[in-house]
């Protein structure tokens, strides 16, 4: 049936591969298929490798590439050609190229040719080392990823043999153990976890820490033993290779046509690492540059700074110039020419003796003009902009306040060439997890059943645990490390599983004290760093709590003792800590690997003491009620089909005691601890496995000091995290957790196995999660629900039930809590509400169906699972509220305030859910209280469009009314930022609406929203959104962006920005791999911004304008001469001398500038934010400053050539004595005027200023005693040596010098005396004593401050009020305070 | 302890790095650690001086300068205005002039076109007295005309003798035979011939000429040698090596000064000044010395004097002018008073401006100490 139809996909595949091909070669045809992937219907076949397949996977795959990356531009042998190619893009490298081929020209030739080639040879050769260095370094990091070894199947050997990641073909079958990183995009077809899961840690991708689920292709779940490649007949249809991360499409078509649909569930992709699995078997299906991963690296863009654009622009104005002066040289020539009736003597025929006509001169000599005055171009500035930049980077480098402590890192500089775009920043688009804050949630209240326990002794710990903490950070990198390594962790995940080693490994446990350091709760494993995991039970919670253990049977409410309804609160509240969530539980002595009940198994025994221990819990547990028979009703009760596809949750048919049975039937291991099967009677088998599961867990521990202390939790967020290890510290410990059941230790109660029903996911528009169990004791269905405090707080139970008493009591605890909760947010808390509610079995089996029908129902499958969430989320029991602090990163609001003080905009994209993003943006103070923050969200473009209007009107409104109101108040405080401080408007806007913004027609509307915004805020956003979002700003508003992050998500936001930042450390290296700058805290942004970019921007600036000047003066002299030549072209001015002049005299002092000038000291600059706006307004160098230095040189350049003109006019002076006095009236003039501008002269100044001077007479004193003929015609024989002789020559060099400084010495006085700019006058504090200028600075900040006080809290943040737009769930969310405004 | 430690190192995987070291705790795994040398120079703390260019601070300097640049500059103007000087164009484009005939001579006319003009000295030159010729819109400077020589032939190297530079085209060869000297320079070489006379009661004096010692030492004696031979005659050297006069020589350059041999050749002065391209089209260059032999008597006194001219060099044709000048000389050369009065007018602004600033500084000198804050 379906070979008709492949027939005809063949057939039009082969079509349309032939069509986009143009006759290239065929490799070429891929590169095409990906790189339009818009191109729907085109597919992509994968066969494996083998047997039957051979010819057919020949003939398919051979289009297809291998996993060989290489992200080199160049290879040994193309280096030259291909460097001197990109070189000569460089329209200045070609300028010179031209001028070189120019002066081989006889006819026009100026110099000799052989010197014109000098300077272009150095600059390309420095040039091409450096490239060459560069590259070099990213070929050695391609071959270490290429020779990454991996396990293959080999036909010839019919097993998996190790190969290289490059030798990886498409159809090939690969075999990936615990902890490996997989090579390449392959669909998984087994995995050794009986439920066929697999999971992957995606860090390297997306910078999330937690442990994503990927699942074994339908129809190979329910093989038990290890899928033989051999075997697989079936063939893989699926998209053709695209960067959407988050779609994959395909199917696996049978030997028997049966097809199986994939999704993105299905595949694992490269780069990411196989976590809590043992093994996994897959097939390629996308390797090397076509991966989904490689797809997404846009490639690193060639990243030119602002100035360079700005330099380069000006250099087109100098060509102009030039253009214009060998004009002027051209007709000069001609009409002097063409004034002599008779050829004069002096006029130098042809050498064949004939004349060229004075149009034909004057033609020629144009270009004589373009040799001669091509210094005008300054050759010398490149390079001396690259030696510059080198300086700069050293010295950021080099800075000790960007050092890290903890980490002993420092600032590490990618990016040799953008340095000076750190002064010039406008927009700052920023990560939100790990790089404005730690990572890292930490518990700090609660509340339940409205009484508050706060925690203290917490917070008192929190506060000292800076000091404290850096030992345990230091042990929780190197555990953290110690899983990034993949051939490490490979070996520590195998002997693990060894029986031998497990042993061993006990035995050293026994042996070491405490072995407390062994303990791999770490960084690394997903939110639970020591600060998350150590919580300090409140003394008065805790012994509430512990009353639970004095009757044990609290929990059941058929227990003849009514528990207070307190306790069954406190209880009820950690169960629901506990348990509401996804968190994966792993065992600390097996990295990464699940716990699961299976793994009893392969439990090994290590003392007699734990096996006593586990009699004594298995008696335990048969005291307390079973409560597996009925979980095992009820699992049988829910319909199979609908259940397993549910792709959050998974439950399985077979009860886990028949899969364990059956794994340690099969499993070698099982054998080694024979005393495990064995001690169970077969009836009770079930029990005995669930204990021992648990048991495995204190197995592992029983010798240390706290049993439990041991378990990894790996959470999706960081929330889930804090809150179960929350519970935890309460003894209310989560122990494992399966598809079908969760197990929680509690202290006195000991284990208990909840039968896991549903898992409700939390998602944006509920703003909640809860899990459907069934309770171990009650037997009841029982519902907990965690939730935003908005939207849990309006389903609480609010018809009076039964009991009049208990009804009153809510609605108590219902206010007091509140009162909490405002407190919690008030305090920059993150609070979530728990509740619970019982549900009879009827109303769960009415509910079921009604959740069944939306389960199976397609068209609009998402809707009604959210309905029927609904439904079942309602008339909930409050338990209680906690309150979580995600700790900001040290330093991060003052940063961010110091920042927007310094006139940037600062724009946050998360892919975090908008209240988390909007929380911590009001942490980080991004988000003031007394801002107006529009929140963007919308299901349609149109809805969108509306609602950007409706904001942009009621901005208009907003602020002209506040104008009209405070427009005396603006015109005292003047504000660095465009916006009024008075009105601030911030925008909040998730993925999905950012997807319509980012579409063409809706562009200009939401830049000009954003425009009017201070603060905008991004979550939900993907990466390739990050960036575009960036690449949007900076493309449309024309401004500089700076984009940090410190995921691999980050990657192409960073790449996209002018500047890219990686924040290193937490996750990963692929985010400073991509950046240009690489930090290890947020909060030395600002010293990287205001100090250092300021001065690289104002020292690169004022070098470049320098240099412009420089040239400028000099080669105006030759300029001026050819009026008194008859534009003929001379030059007074020895060849060498000509070049060496920028070469070698006046070239270094001006780098020496660049580098170390410092107009204004570190301290001031991180004072007084204010001072970045001018590298902002590129004040230092803008059009006017240009023209008015050129103006400048060409004075001075006049001055220098009238002053010696006028002195030895008439006299017998010959061509190349006159040019001495001026050259070195030129050098001191050029050298003094950069002692004007600098400002400061340290020894190294002086020193090299001095050596250049020297330099320069000790090189005309040298080539003039030992030049007898050489370098014909100028030949410098004697000519300073009789000039140093004479007096004449200092006194022109003198006045020459004076009056050609004056009028720039005169100005910079007048501007200084004058009109101060704020540079000037911060300058001038510099040199004040420390506290004046702390006194200056206080001042100043109390006028501010007077505008504004009054803002402590960041509760406005949490308040949000819902207002229903036309179109679907429009949110309109106002959020205005008016009352905390301080000017009224 | 100590087995954690390695293991974590080991796990690291940078053993060098100082994470390892430091996880290793009090322990004092001292690895190398990446902070910065806390050095003045690394940390941007360098002692510096800094400037501030306000009018208080440069009022001095205003003022200094302007005290020395005004006497500088009276005892440059002095000088310059003490230095005798006498010229005398003789170009003859003037129909009244002695010259006028000939104004339109060509290269080597025969019989040379001579020429005299009598002047008068109101006051006595009494140094030593220099001689120049002077030619005006004469562009001695064209590029290639000042490149058109060939230094190496000059400094004697027999091969460039023979094989003359391709710069000296067109004039590089004559007959198939290398000229010596070659080139366009040496080709136009000013040949006309000047004699100073004193009319004593209509008696002419002759006034001795001394022809040595106007071209700088080391041209004479490094920078122009004559070609070496077996023999001292320069003009078998010459003869042997087969080379030419320029075109529009008269007699080969071994005859230009036949009676004495160090100044014959290439060593030859006045070709050694000609050499020396002139910087601007108007330029003197030093012909003859009249020294001073009587330290009672002036060299020139006040008085008649005829300059005979042998008037051979063609300037005519492109507008050029001839002239003869006469000149003292001081420790700062010929006469120019443009120096001084740059020196003088320079010091007068920058004392000038010396008091506009200190106007400045009175007025609005204190603003600044207070230090607005920027903003």
């Amino acid at each position: 049936m379906a070979d008709p139809i492949r027939w005809a996909r063949y057939r039009w595949q082969r079509l349309v591969s032939t069509e986009g091909r143009d006759g290239s070669s065929s490799s070429f045809s891929c590169d095409k298929c990906y790189q339009s992937s818009k191109m729907s219907g085109r597919h992509r076949i994968v066969i494996p490798c083998l047997g039957h397949f051979k010819e057919e996977y020949e003939k398919v795959s051979k289009l297809y590439m291998n996993n060989r990356i290489r992200t080199t531009k160049y290879t040994l042998f193309n280096f030259i050609p291909r460097n001197l190619f990109e070189q000569f893009h460089r329209a200045a490298n070609l300028y010179f190229l031209f001028l070189v081929v120019l002066n081989w020209v006889p006819l026009v030739e100026a110099f000799q040719k052989e010197i014109t080639m000098l300077p272009l040879v150095v600059v390309l050769t420095i040039i091409a080392i450096k490239d060459g260095l560069e590259d070099y370094s990213k070929y050695k990091l391609d071959k270490q990823i290429n020779n990454l070894l991996t396990k293959v199947y080999s036909r010839q050997e019919k097993k998996y043999i190790d190969q290289c990641w490059k030798d990886v073909n498409v159809g090939d079958f690969i075999r990936l153990s615990c902890n490996e990183i997989i090579p390449a995009d392959m669909v998984l077809l087994y995995s050794t976890d009986p439920d066929g899961i697999c999971h992957i840690e995606t860090a390297s991708l997306d910078g999330e820490t937690n442990l994503k689920q990927r699942q074994v292709v339908k129809g190979y779940t329910e093989q038990v033993s290890e899928i033989d490649p051999e075997k697989f007949s079936s063939r893989i249809e699926c998209e053709s290779p695209n960067n959407d991360l988050s779609r994959f499409r395909g199917f696996v078509e049978h030997s028997n046509k049966e097809r199986v649909g994939l999704s993105r569930e299905n595949l694992l992709l490269r780069g990411c690492t196989i976590r809590n699995t043992e093994a996994v078997v897959g097939i390629v299906v996308y390797a090397g540059h076509e991966t989904k991963t490689m797809l997404n690296n846009s490639g690193p863009r060639y990243k030119r700074s602002k100035l360079e654009r700005r330099v380069n622009t000006d250099v087109l104005w100098c060509v102009l110039l030039l253009i214009l002066m060998c004009l002027i040289g051209a007709f000069g020539h001609g009409i002097w020419l063409s004034s002599y009736p008779e050829i004069p003597l002096f006029n130098v025929p042809e050498p064949d003796g004939k004349f060229t006509p004075p149009a034909l001169a004057g033609f020629y000599m144009f270009w004589t003009m373009i040799i001669l005055l091509q210094v005008l171009i300054p050759i010398s500035l490149y390079v001396s902009i690259e030696v510059v930049k080198l300086g700069q980077i050293y010295l950021i480098q080099n800075d000790i306040d960007l050092y890290d402590e903890k980490t002993d890192s420092t600032i590490q500089c990618r990016a040799l060439n953008i340095a000076e775009d750190l002064g010039q920043i406008q927009y700052i688009f920023s990560d939100k997890t790990g790089t404005l804050t730690e990572n890292k949630m930490v518990f700090r209240r609660c509340s339940i059943a409205g009484q508050e326990y706060c925690h203290e002794e917490n917070a008192k710990r929190l506060e000292s645990y800076q000091e404290a903490d850096s030992d345990e950070d230091l042990a929780g990198t190197l555990c953290g490390s110690l899983s990034r390594m993949p051939k490490k962790k490979v070996h520590s995940c195998r002997t693990a599983s060894g029986p031998l080693n497990q042993l061993a490994d006990g035995s050293s446990a026994l042996g070491g004290e405490e072995g407390a350091s062994d303990v791999p709760h770490s960084r690394h494993v997903a939110f639970s760093s020591p600060i998350e995991t150590d919580v300090v039970p409140d003394a008065q919670l805790l012994e509430k709590f512990s009353q639970i253990s004095s009757h044990s049977d609290a929990l059941s409410e058929e227990t003849d003792r009514e528990p207070s309804l307190e306790t069954v609160y406190i209880a009820d509240f950690f169960l629901a800590l506990a348990i509401c969530n996804t968190v994966v539980v792993s065992a600390p002595n097996q990295p990464r690997q699940k716990m699961r009940l299976s793994s009893v198994g392969r439990m090994p025994i290590k003392s007699l003491e734990e096996i006593k221990q586990m009699f004594q819990r298995l008696s335990v547990r048969r005291l307390s009620s079973s409560p597996v028979p009925s979980a095992k009703e009820s699992s049988s009760e829910s319909p199979s089909t609908f259940v397993s596809k549910l792709s959050i949750f998974r439950v399985k048919l077979a009860s886990p005691a028949m899969e364990g049975v059956a794994q340690m039937a099969k499993d070698p291991g099982a054998s080694d601890s024979p005393k495990c099967p064995k001690v169970s009677p077969p009836g009770s088998l079930d029990r005995v496995d669930i204990a021992a599961g648990s048991e495995h867990c204190d197995a592992g521990s029983s010798l240390k000091q706290s049993p439990i202390s041991n378990l990894c939790y790996e959470a999706e967020s960081p929330d889930e995290a804090a809150l179960v290890h929350a519970a935890k510290a309460y003894k209310c410990t989560l122990q494992s957790r399966t598809p079908d059941q969760v197990t929680v230790d509690l202290a006195a109660l000991g284990p208990l196995t909840f039968q896991l029903l549903h898992i409700l996911p939390f998602d944006s528009v509920r703003k909640r999660m809860s899990v459907v169990v069934r309770h171990p004791l009650s037997n009841k269905v029982v519902v907990y629900t965690k939730g935003a405090d908005s939207v849990i707080m309006d389903l609480l139970r609010a018809a009076p039930a039964d009991v009049n008493k208990s009804e009153l009591e809510q609605k108590n605890i219902k206010e007091r809590t509140q009162k909490h909760l405002d407190d919690y947010a008030r305090r920059g808390l993150r609070t979530l509400c728990i509740a619970k509610k019982v549900m009879s079995d009827e109303e769960y089996a009415e509910w079921l169906n009604s959740h069944f029908l939306a389960e199976t129902s397609i068209d609009n499958k998402e809707e009604l699972l959210l309905e029927s969430a609904m439904k079942l989320e309602t008339k909930l029991t409050l338990l209680g509220a906690t309150g979580i602090e995600d700790r900001l990163q040290e330093g991060v609001p003052d940063t961010i305030e110091a920042l927007r003080k310094a006139g940037i905009k600062i724009w946050m994209l998360t892919g975090d859910k908008q209240e988390t993003a909007v929380n911590i943006a009001c942490a980080c103070r991004l988000l003031e209280p007394d801002d107006k923050i529009y929140t963007l969200k919308s299901l349609s473009k149109d809805a969108c469009a509306l609602l950007m209007n409706t904001i942009l009107e009621d901005i208009q409104k907003t602020m002209y009314a506040r104008k009209n109101h405070s427009s005396k108040i603006m015109s005292i405080f003047q504000a660095p930022s465009t916006q009024a401080p008075e009105f601030s408007a911030s925008l909040v806007i998730d993925g999905k609406t950012l997807e319509y913004v980012l579409h063409e027609s809706l562009q200009s509307i939401f830049l000009e929203l954003t425009e009017r915004c201070r603060a905008v805020v991004c979550c939900r956003a993907t990466p390739l959104q990050k960036s575009e979002v960036v690449r949007l700003v900076r493309n449309k508003l024309k401004v500089m962006t700076l984009a940090i992050g410190d995921g691999a998500n980050d990657v192409s936001m960073i790449q996209v920005a002018d500047i890219g930042i990686g924040l290193s450390g937490q996750e990963g290296m692929q985010a400073v791999m991509a950046s240009d700058f690489a930090i290890s805290q947020f909060k030395h942004l600002s010293k990287l911004l205001l100090v250092h970019g300021h001065w690289c921007y104002t020292r690169l600036a004022n070098m470049v304008l320098y240099f412009f000047y420089k040239n400028v003066a000099y080669v105006n002299l030759l300029f001026w001469y050819q009026f008194f030549c008859g534009f003929s072209g001379t030059s007074m001015t020895d060849y060498w001398v000509l070049i060496f002049f920028n070469l070698l005299f006046t070239s270094v002092p001006p780098i020496i500038y660049g580098i170390l000038d410092k107009d204004i000291s570190a301290r001031i600059l991180m004072q007084l934010p204010e001072l970045y706006v001018t590298g902002q307004k590129s004040e230092v160098y803008s059009p006017p400053t240009f023209w008015i230095t050129l103006l400048d040189a060409f004075y001075q350049s006049l001055v220098c050539f009238f002053v010696p003109y006028f002195t030895y006019r008439g006299s017998d002076i010959d061509v190349f004595s006159f040019g001495n006095p001026l050259n070195t009236a030129a050098l001191f003039v050029i050298l003094l005027h950069l002692l004007i501008e600098s400002k400061t002269l340290t020894w190294i100044h002086v020193t090299i200023m001095i050596g250049s001077i020297l330099f320069y007479f000790v090189f005309a004193l040298t080539f003039g005693a030992t030049c007898k003929t050489c370098n014909p015609p100028s030949n410098p024989y004697w000519t300073m040596e009789k000039h140093m002789t004479d007096p004449v020559f200092y006194l022109v060099c003198i006045i020459t010098t004076s009056v050609a400084l004056l009028p720039r010495y005169l100005f910079r006085v007048l501007q200084w005396t004058l009109f101060p700019s704020p540079v000037l006058k911060a300058k001038h504090l510099d040199r004040q004593t420390p506290k004046k200028q702390r006194e200056v600075i206080t001042k100043k900040d109390d006028r501010v401050g007077k505008c504004r006080m009054g803002f402590q809290s960041t509760s406005a943040c949490s308040r949000c009020f819902n207002v229903a737009g036309k179109a679907g769930v429009l949110t309109f969310i106002l959020e205005t305070r008016e009352l905390s405004r301080g000017f009224s | 302890m100590a087995v954690n430690y390695n293991a974590k190192e080991e796990a690291d995987g940078h053993p060098s790095g100082g994470v390892g070291a430091a996880g290793g705790g009090a322990a004092g795994g001292v690895g190398k650690s990446r902070k910065p040398d806390n050095t003045a120079f690394k940390q941007q703390r360098l002692p510096a001086w800094q400037p501030i260019l306000t009018a208080g601070t440069v009022l001095p300097a205003f003022f200094i300068i302007g005290l020395i640049f005004i006497p500088i500059g009276i005892g440059i103007f002095v000088t310059s205005n003490n230095i005798r000087e006498y010229e005398i164009d003789y170009t003859g484009t003037d129909s009244s002039s002695p010259c006028n005939k000939c104004l339109n001579v060509s290269w080597n006319s025969t019989p040379p076109c001579t020429c005299t003009i009598n002047f008068t000295l109101d006051r006595p030159f009494e140094t030593n007295v220099f001689m120049y010729y002077g030619l005006s819109n004469f562009y001695q400077n064209h590029r290639r005309y000042v490149k058109s020589r060939d230094d190496s032939q000059l400094n004697g190297d027999n091969s460039s003798l023979i094989n003359p530079s391709k710069e000296c085209e067109p004039y590089r060869t004559s007959d198939n035979k290398p000229i010596a000297p070659c080139g366009a320079i040496a080709n136009s070489m000013f040949n006309d011939t000047l004699e100073l006379f004193r009319i004593d009661n209509d008696t002419r004096i002759s006034i001795p000429l001394n022809k040595k010692g106007i071209a700088w030492w080391t041209d004479k004696n490094v920078k122009f040698r004559n070609p070496s031979g077996h023999t001292n005659n320069l003009t078998a050297i010459f003869q042997a090596l087969d080379t030419t006069k320029p075109v529009n020589w008269p007699q080969p350059v071994y005859m230009l000064d036949t009676l004495e041999p160090d100044n014959n050749g290439f060593i030859n002065e006045d070709f050694i000044v000609w050499m020396r391209t002139a910087a601007l089209p108007t330029f003197r260059k030093l012909y003859r010395l009249i020294e001073k032999r009587d330290s009672l008597q002036p060299t020139l006194q006040a008085g008649t004097y005829s300059l005979d001219i042998t008037y051979n060099y063609p300037v005519h044709s492109f507008d050029g002018r001839k002239r003869m000048i006469l000149s003292t000389i001081s420790w700062m050369g010929g006469k120019n008073p443009f120096l001084g009065i740059a020196y003088i007018t320079v010091g007068s602004i920058c004392f000038f401006l010396g008091v506009v600033l200190l106007v400045i500084h009175h007025k609005y000198g204190n603003r600044n100490t207070s230090a607005d804050i920027p903003n």
